[in-house]
């Protein structure tokens, strides 16, 4: 599957990265040598083989519904880049 | 002093010979006489690391002792640790002060040991060679010239050249065992879900898993001891009993059944590699174990597999660091898209940057089944090959990495990095624990060999390791380096 | 042309657990700005989700009580996007193995008709936090305590036909969830939310029209209003030659009117792939019987048993099975007084008048059940008349008295069935009445049947309420009548 610039900032945008022009064509360059490797796994034959998402074949475990956790505003704002009131600023959201 | 395993210096503190301040001084001494060459540490933590062995040693006074009290290790950027910088090797996380522990680092603390620092590693623990850090590279102490290995290479090299007596890494596709292997120092990769991964900055959660980087098989063990466990924090960490892994250290390897991959004798391995794997393998069969060929017939496909899943999740994963409540934020964004796209491009290298667009893109309508459903099909293929080789034999052994370490600046093409993984990667694709133990040399730099063991076999393959190291002094050697930066 | 409109809802009802879907913080409604929003609330690196098992118990409960299949399997994926108030960059939800799947919802209609229909799947999925447009020097706050609530998302088939089913619908939704106590139901404060498709075809066509998604119609009645004005719409576009769009529409309560929400530059991609993090979810039988074995009577029930046991109207059973609080109030006023349509009357119509005209809720009625079964009893066991039973309904109301038996004692309302004693109050009115008395007895004999009105009062004026009007009525025809 020949990956086209298009492709690279479609991605680029889905992904939100600033990608120059320049960028983008040293992208699509390197990132079609990795697809390429990549591909080679449509050689493999799965048919009938179910998708493997976790390594052991645990299952989910459940929480108690219990409040553990306390108010640590302070604490987890002082890394923030922009806070006021307690809120987290952000560049004006237009709805 | 810096010369000692951990074992040794526990034995040693013990006994009252030597107190944890004063091993504690010593290492940052020799972080200060030896570090601004090899860039091993992003941080160094004197002041916490000196109180924190005050306290080890009152406690030993008061008979309050563990096995690890008192012991200093350095920790892989990646764990956060309470109120220290947690960079993950990122301009994205430079202002970035985790503002609690990682469940490992938790307990850690609380055997006692004494944090010396955060060391390098490659940005967002991706990378072969730990050239992608926003720190630098790191260099390796065996040959200045040459790479550490990656992603975890600030911890191998500062254990190979003693400015930590262990270190705790990470391993998502090698970043454990490939380190440790060019830099001569034993490093495990536990099975996932055995070590709790809360608080280690994912990359690809179904791969990531912590592990021990130390000089011998025996410490790994020790370290082992408190890092595994069941973790409620951790969906994914596994409730099944942790095992005394220095209990069974010294058990007879008579009988023992190897394997060894032909998929991992083959093209690409360099013959002084192989020879020194293959004299590692008689050294096993004269202690009685017995040694067959078996077959791995998917390896081929894990590295293609690999870098369709781990980049997915690593996309999804790095979709948090927005510049929004923590990490890096442009300066005067214009609009809303702009302060995300500014600061993602300014906080993140090229090679995340990459990896972040492969995920998406594989991810992205359309290409989904192709590629995210495709790998995960083969990944199962990949797990079956190991659990059928283990129907036939306890460990695999091969070659940690096909080359030993490289010169710095050597891999320019992002794909010849990736094929440096050959040998480690499919073993987090299938879960399975992983250790590399040096076993020789080529041209001055290490060799690793590596043995594979099925899911929790990590007492076998410490035990396996250990009694190798019984046998045969290559874990013992030093670089020159320590000398010279003395 | 004759048109046909289809739609079909997506409900967001917020769960009722004390902690997040995947945190240890709190869920409650209006704290501090971001006081809870936990290291694993706000997507700190390295922190990472475990399942609230309240969670799982309460969609699991929602869909035994819509009689749907509980899926063996679940799975969380990650729906990845890029939005302030969704801290991760992901929203944690279920694309493909949804914990619910297809069931059915029986709703009523105006003519008191029912109507099936059919729940698709419905699924668990974390809640996100809340942007604040006020002037922060012309940016938006984020307040994140909402993100991690846990939501069940209820999608439905397209089977609704007109804006009064998709509210009776939604109605039926809100019934059940607050019958099984799975969420508070309060759509002011945002626990249930609604999104609505809405196409238009030509009657009799069967493929569907192309629709459109109202988002932000978060009461019953804007449901309708946005239907109603959605399918004008599309309606008149159609018929002037022009072609509706698949879109986004916000509803503005405002303004009665849907409108299109800016349109991005690219379509959504949100890369939907299993969370790595959270592994399936494997429910059991024995867990499944369990939970079904504490499932409380559904409003369904409910109203079936009103009306075919307890003998009450369609109508009533309706109204009365309709929420929890008002089904239980009534079936204690019910079990006090022992009669169930006299029940019925004094909930739906005492009751509830006086509880509109103050706009509260029956949860927050002065008079309790017990108080007005008591004194339904008393109505049935002819200590007092409907009269003075409004009288101490009111007193109640007020709080004068703490039970029936006691207001009518203060007050002095028993009511007086002496014949002795109400033949004395006749006698005196009569007396007291010559006028009247004389055009009764002057009157054509058909007409004297209401002209007895008026004495009746004058009697019942002289109890002061409390003579019995059946006994009044009877005696005062015979004295009357012996006057001619």
């Amino acid at each position: 599957m020949a990956l086209e610039d298009s492709h690279v900032r479609r991605a680029a945008h889905l992904a939100r990265l600033a990608v120059s022009d320049d960028q983008a064509s040293d992208f699509v360059e390197d990132l079609s040598r990795i697809l390429d490797m990549v591909d080679q796994l449509q050689g493999v034959n799965t048919d009938g083989v179910a998708p493997l998402a976790h390594p052991l074949d645990a299952t989910q475990r459940l929480r108690a519904d219990e409040v553990t956790e306390i108010n640590q505003r302070d604490t987890f704002q002082r890394c923030a880049p922009a806070v006021e009131n307690g809120l987290y600023l952000v560049p004006r959201v237009v709805e | 002093m810096h010369d000692k395993t951990l074992t040794e210096l526990a034995k040693a503190l013990d006994s009252g010979e030597l107190s944890s301040r004063e091993l504690t001084d010593h290492y940052l001494q020799r972080i200060r006489q030896a570090d601004s060459t090899l860039n091993s540490f992003i941080t160094v933590t004197a002041e916490q690391a000196q109180a924190q062995a005050d306290a080890a040693d009152q406690a030993r006074a008061k008979g309050n002792a563990g096995w690890l009290t008192g012991l200093p290790l350095a920790l892989k950027d990646i764990f956060c640790t309470q109120g220290v910088k947690t960079s993950c090797g990122s301009r994205m996380l430079d202002n970035f002060t985790a503002p609690y522990d990682a469940t490992v680092v938790e307990k850690l603390k609380a055997a006692g040991t004494v944090s010396l620092g955060k060391t390098n590693m490659d940005e967002f623990a991706m990378g072969s060679s730990n050239e992608n850090s926003y720190y630098g590279p790191v260099k390796n102490p065996w040959d200045l010239s040459a790479v550490p290995g990656g992603s975890s290479g600030g911890s191998a090299a500062a254990v190979a050249a003693g400015l930590a007596p262990a270190a705790l890494g990470t391993d998502t596709g090698g970043s454990i065992r490939q380190p440790a292997a060019f830099c001569g120092i034993t490093g495990l990769k536990p099975t996932y879900g055995r070590v709790s991964r809360y608080g280690m900055i994912a990359y690809a959660s179904s791969l990531d898993q912590a592990g021990p980087m130390a000089r011998s098989a025996s410490d790994c063990a020790h370290l082992l001891n408190v890092m595994a466990g069941h973790d409620v924090r951790d969906s994914t960490s596994v409730a099944r009993g942790v095992p005394d892994y220095a209990e069974t250290l010294n058990a007879p390897l008579s009988g023992l059944k190897i394997g060894l991959p032909k998929e991992y004798f083959g093209d690409g391995l360099d013959s002084e590699v192989e020879k020194a794997v293959r004299e590692a393998v008689s050294v096993y069969e004269s202690m009685g174990a017995t040694v067959r060929e078996v077959s791995l017939p998917h390896t081929h496909y894990a590295i293609p597999a690999y870098y369709v899943i781990a980049p997915a999740e690593a996309s999804s994963n790095l979709s948090r660091f927005d510049g929004v409540r923590f990490g890096h934020r442009c300066e005067n964004p214009s609009d809303l898209i702009d302060l995300y796209k500014r600061s993602r491009a300014e906080g993140f290298g090229e090679e995340v940057q990459r990896r972040i667009l492969i995920g998406t893109h594989t991810l992205s309508e359309g290409f989904f089944d192709a590629y995210y459903t495709k790998a995960q099909k083969v990944r199962r293929l990949i797990r079956q090959d190991f659990l059928d080789a283990f129907e036939d034999v306890d460990v695999l052994m091969g070659p940690a990495s096909p080359t030993p370490a490289f010169d710095l600046g050597a891999k320019k093409d992002p794909v010849s990095m990736y094929l440096q993984d050959i040998y480690t990667i499919a073993v987090n694709l299938a879960g399975i624990p992983g250790i590399s133990v040096p076993a020789g040399f080529a041209g001055g730099r290490p060799i690793g060999l590596q043995i594979l063991g099925t899911h929790f076999a990590e007492a076998q393959l410490l035990n396996v390791a250990h009694q190798f190291q019984q046998a045969t002094d290559w874990h013992t050697q030093r670089p020159a380096f320590v000398e010279e930066s003395a | 042309m004759q048109w046909e409109t289809v739609i079909g809802l997506e409900v967001h009802v917020q769960l009722a657990t004390h902690s997040k879907i995947f945190s240890g913080a709190s869920t409650a409604f209006g704290a501090e700005p971001n006081s809870q929003a936990c290291a694993v609330d706000l997507g700190l690196p390295g922190v990472l989700p475990v399942l609230n098992e309240q969670a799982v118990a309460m969609a699991v409960q929602f869909g035994l009580a819509v009689h749907a299949d509980i899926a063996e399997v679940s799975v969380f994926d990650r729906k990845n996007y890029f939005y302030p108030d969704l801290p991760k960059g992901y929203q944690t939800s279920q694309m493909y193995h949804p914990i619910v799947g297809p069931g059915e919802v029986e709703i009523t209609l105006d003519d008191d008709t029912t109507k099936r229909i059919r729940i698709h799947h419905a699924h668990l999925e974390e809640d996100a936090g809340k942007s604040l447009h006020e002037d922060f020097h012309g940016m938006t706050g984020i307040d994140l305590n909402r993100a991690g609530t846990p939501l069940l998302e209820i999608v439905s088939e397209p089977d609704m036909r007109s804006a009064k089913e998709a509210a009776a619908y939604l109605k039926a939704i809100h019934s059940i969830v607050t019958y099984l106590g799975i969420s508070d139901g309060n759509m002011a404060e945002g626990s249930m939310r609604c999104d609505v498709n809405v196409s238009v075809r030509p009657k009799g066509q069967e493929t569907f029209g192309t629709r459109a998604e109202i988002k932000n119609v978060n009461s019953f009645r804007f449901v309708e209003k946005a239907i109603a004005f959605e399918v004008e719409r599309q309606i008149e576009l159609i018929e002037d030659g022009g072609t509706v769009i698949q879109e986004t529409r916000l509803f503005d309560p405002e303004r009665d009117e849907t409108r299109s929400m800016r349109t991005k530059e690219e379509a959504n991609d949100y890369r939907y792939f299993p969370c790595p993090d959270l592994l399936p979810v494997v429910l059991d039988q024995a867990y499944l019987d369990h939970l079904r074995s504490q499932l409380p009577e559904l409003p369904a029930d409910k109203r079936e048993r009103f009306q075919h046991a307890l003998g009450l109207s369609a109508y009533d059973a309706a109204v009365l099975s309709a929420s929890r609080d008002m089904a239980e109030y009534f079936e204690e006023v019910h079990r006090v007084c022992g009669d169930a349509k006299q029940a019925a009357n004094w909930v739906q119509g005492e009751l509830s008048g006086a509880l509109n005209r103050e706009s509260l809720s029956i949860v927050d009625s002065p008079v309790s059940a017990v108080q007005l079964g008591e004194l339904v009893q008393r109505v049935l066991d002819d200590t007092i008349n409907g009269k003075a039973a409004k009288q101490v309904f009111q007193a109640l109301w007020h709080g004068e008295g703490d039970s029936a038996d006691a207001v009518i004692e203060a007050k002095g309302l028993k009511q007086v069935t002496d014949t002795g004693a109400i033949e004395a109050m006749i006698d005196q009115v009569i007396a007291d009445s010559p006028a009247q008395v004389a055009q009764y007895r002057d009157a054509e004999p058909e007409k004297r049947g209401k002209m007895i009105g008026y004495f009746v009062g004058q009697v019942m004026k002289a109890s002061r309420g409390t003579a019995n009007p059946q006994q009044v009525n009877g005696l005062l025809k015979d004295k009357l009548d012996a006057l001619l």
